[in-house]
């Protein structure tokens, strides 16, 4: 049974469209990301759920109540902004408290509530702080920290990491999922940040153009990405263009190199078919597994200290892979011919 | 020192004395009055004449009326728009703009065809109704003043998404408005106010035209009948408009906290616990 659904949501806004047939279940304190580029509709989705925008079609029901309709201040649920949001006349408790005054809390609840609410961002000591004596992350820690104070039904986070520098947005979003879990809390997180939704969230949605690309947890979204829109967003992925030599068998060839596929292909004889291959999924070492082997020119050999990141030339693509550093193991020469094996489970035919 | 120095040095004296001598000038002679020694007696002989504290204090009273007429029709509308309805945003700016663009003289004209003794609205035949005009036609020129102030502190202030943050906390429309946005637009609120105060305060023309007893008649009035009186004036005028700029200046820069450290902790329910 699902606690927050949305279903067939659209949104447009005139003539354009920017979310379209938009459906989701997400589970009782599930952590669920929205994961696309800048324009793909995610905000959009959230600020719906959120009640900062009527969907032009479609329903929002949240713990089986449709509050399509139902005013932002009525739905119960905790928003943290990108730009933190905090009210700057009031001191961090102050806005702690917000919410609980707004509700009509007694004194001593909100006092014990904003007390438990500092403890859990760790920022007790800087509770008469006012916002712009604070830094981007403890005002974020603290948006946060309003946000949970009324205990809300949802939350949902904007992006709320982008506005950080590297190493606190790193920290501060271990720190929400950490926080997530131990208030079982049903969150939905909005990142354009690939890495960011593939660590934190139970599942991802993936967005392109206003739709969910595809729906699955990290494992499935980045080993098995439905789209080739999904496959180029999420990680990077060699895209390699093959002639398909007999579909049932599912053989293919790369330049004169013939690769024998897990799958039948749908596409005739002679047809090009688009297959992809994460660069952690092969080695050139020798004795490595694989029941596929693809041999090339070396073209480039990149040295990153704890990865090797080399391009070889086979047929007409270029494949590009990683392999982790080690002292025994040189790097290949420009103009070397190496030979790549892989499993061959792990090239995927990618459909638009 | 550079040539170029020396010659902006030379142009900020010349652009400074433009100002400053006249001021000094006047100042001067309005410690002459007595021949042969300088004195304060022409403003002795301001603050003894009854008509002075009667007109500052009417134009003082009328000038906070508009002030406060100004701010209740600015910081609604501008609020509104800048939230839903960015698009007429230039069309309120326009409108704004006004009453600088159009002479005072003719707003007043228009004022008294529109609201004269053979009008459907006939405020000119009462006192009340004619001081009514006043302090609307003072909300009027303000308003080019006032609402700049009022939509450069909505601007740095994000009400947006401060509008959505105390949404999504449960506050309604009037809880967002009195506890979210009026108390951090105060800076700008009240730098509208001062200059709403000093435009209105020494204004001549709605007051003269409407038959007002306001300070600018009076100034006009002394300055026909008397030497030395109209040059204190002057200077007291002067003193009172800088006074209001300082204090413009001193609440602007004023962050939260830094003044009310007191009234702040009131409100801090933690702070409370602690002190109990």
């Amino acid at each position: 049974m699902s606690f927050l659904t949305i279903a067939k949501a659209s949104k447009s806004y005139g003539a354009t469209t920017v979310v379209r047939d938009f459906d989701l279940a997400v589970g009782k304190g599930e952590f669920i990301s929205f994961l696309g580029p800048s324009g793909c509709g995610k905000t959009t989705v959230l600020r719906m759920i959120a009640g900062f925008e009527t969907p032009s079609a479609g329903h929002i029901s949240i713990d089986s109540r449709d509050v399509t309709l139902t005013a932002p201040n009525r739905r119960r649920i905790g928003m943290v902004f990108q730009a933190y949001a905090l009210f700057p006349n009031m001191t961090v408790a102050e806005n702690v408290a917000f919410g609980l005054k707004v509700a009509g809390a007694d004194r001593a609840t909100i006092e014990a509530r904003v007390k438990d609410m500092l403890a859990l961002i760790h920022l007790e000591h800087l509770a008469e702080r006012y916002p712009y004596q604070m830094s981007g992350g403890q005002q974020q820690r603290v948006a946060l920290a309003r946000a949970l104070a009324p205990k809300p039904q949802v939350l949902l986070l904007d992006e709320p990491l982008s506005a950080l520098d590297a190493k606190i947005r790193v920290s501060l979003r271990e720190e929400i999922r950490a926080i997530q879990k131990q208030l079982g809390i049903t969150t939905v997180f909005v990142t354009h940040d690939q890495e960011e939704a593939l660590s934190i969230s139970d599942r991802i949605v993936v967005m392109n153009g206003g739709r969910a690309d595809q729906i699955g947890t990290p494992f499935e979204i980045y080993n098995r990405p439905a789209t080739r829109f999904v496959a180029s967003f999420v990680g990077t992925l060699n895209l390699i263009d093959v002639t398909v030599a007999d579909p049932a068998a599912g053989t293919v060839k790369i330049g004169e190199q013939i690769v024998t596929l897990k799958e039948v292909l749908a596409a005739s004889s002679g047809e090009t078919v688009t297959l992809a291959l994460r660069p952690e999924s092969g080695s050139i070492l020798d004795g490595a597994r694989g029941d596929t082997a693809l041999t090339g020119e070396v073209v480039s050999s990149n040295f990153l200290g704890s990865v090797v990141r080399t391009r070889m030339r086979v047929g007409e693509s270029l494949i590009s892979f990683d392999m982790f550093n080690s002292p025994g193991f040189a790097p290949p020469a420009l103009g070397e011919r190496v030979t790549l094996r892989f499993s061959a489970a792990d090239l995927l035919v990618l459909r638009d | 020192m550079k040539i170029s120095r020396i010659v902006s040095l030379v142009i900020v004296l010349i652009a400074a004395s433009y100002f400053l001598v006249p001021l000094y000038a006047t100042f001067q002679f309005s410690l002459q009055m007595l021949r042969g020694q300088w004195s304060f007696q022409a403003y002795r002989s301001v603050f003894a004449d009854p008509n002075f504290l009667s007109t500052l204090s009417y134009s003082a009273v009328t000038s906070l009326v508009a002030i406060l007429i100004s701010t209740l029709i600015v910081v609604p509308t501008t609020y509104w728009v800048r939230l839903k309805m960015p698009r007429v945003k230039p069309v309120v700016e326009f409108i704004t703009l006004l009453p600088l663009i159009i002479p005072p003289i003719v707003i007043v004209f228009g004022y008294l065809r529109l609201y004269g003794s053979d009008s459907l609205l006939p405020l000119t035949v009462s006192s009340a109704g004619t001081n009514l005009m006043l302090v609307i036609g003072y909300a009027t020129l303000s308003l080019p003043y006032v609402f700049r102030s009022v939509d450069n502190g909505m601007q740095t202030l994000d009400i947006r998404t401060l509008t959505e943050a105390a949404e999504s906390l449960g506050a309604n429309r009037s809880t967002i408005i009195f506890r979210v946005i009026l108390p951090n637009l105060r800076a700008a609120i009240v730098s509208g106010a001062f200059l709403t105060f000093s435009i209105s305060f020494g204004e001549f023309v709605f007051a003269s035209l409407l038959n007002r007893p306001a300070f600018g008649p009076y100034l006009v009035q002394i300055g026909q009948d008397r030497a030395y009186e109209p040059a204190a004036l002057a200077v007291l005028s002067f003193a009172l408009t800088w006074a209001c700029m300082v204090l413009m200046q001193i609440f602007a820069n004023a962050k939260p906290g830094a003044s009310r450290r007191r009234r702040g902790a009131a409100f801090n329910p933690l702070a409370r616990r602690k002190t109990a």
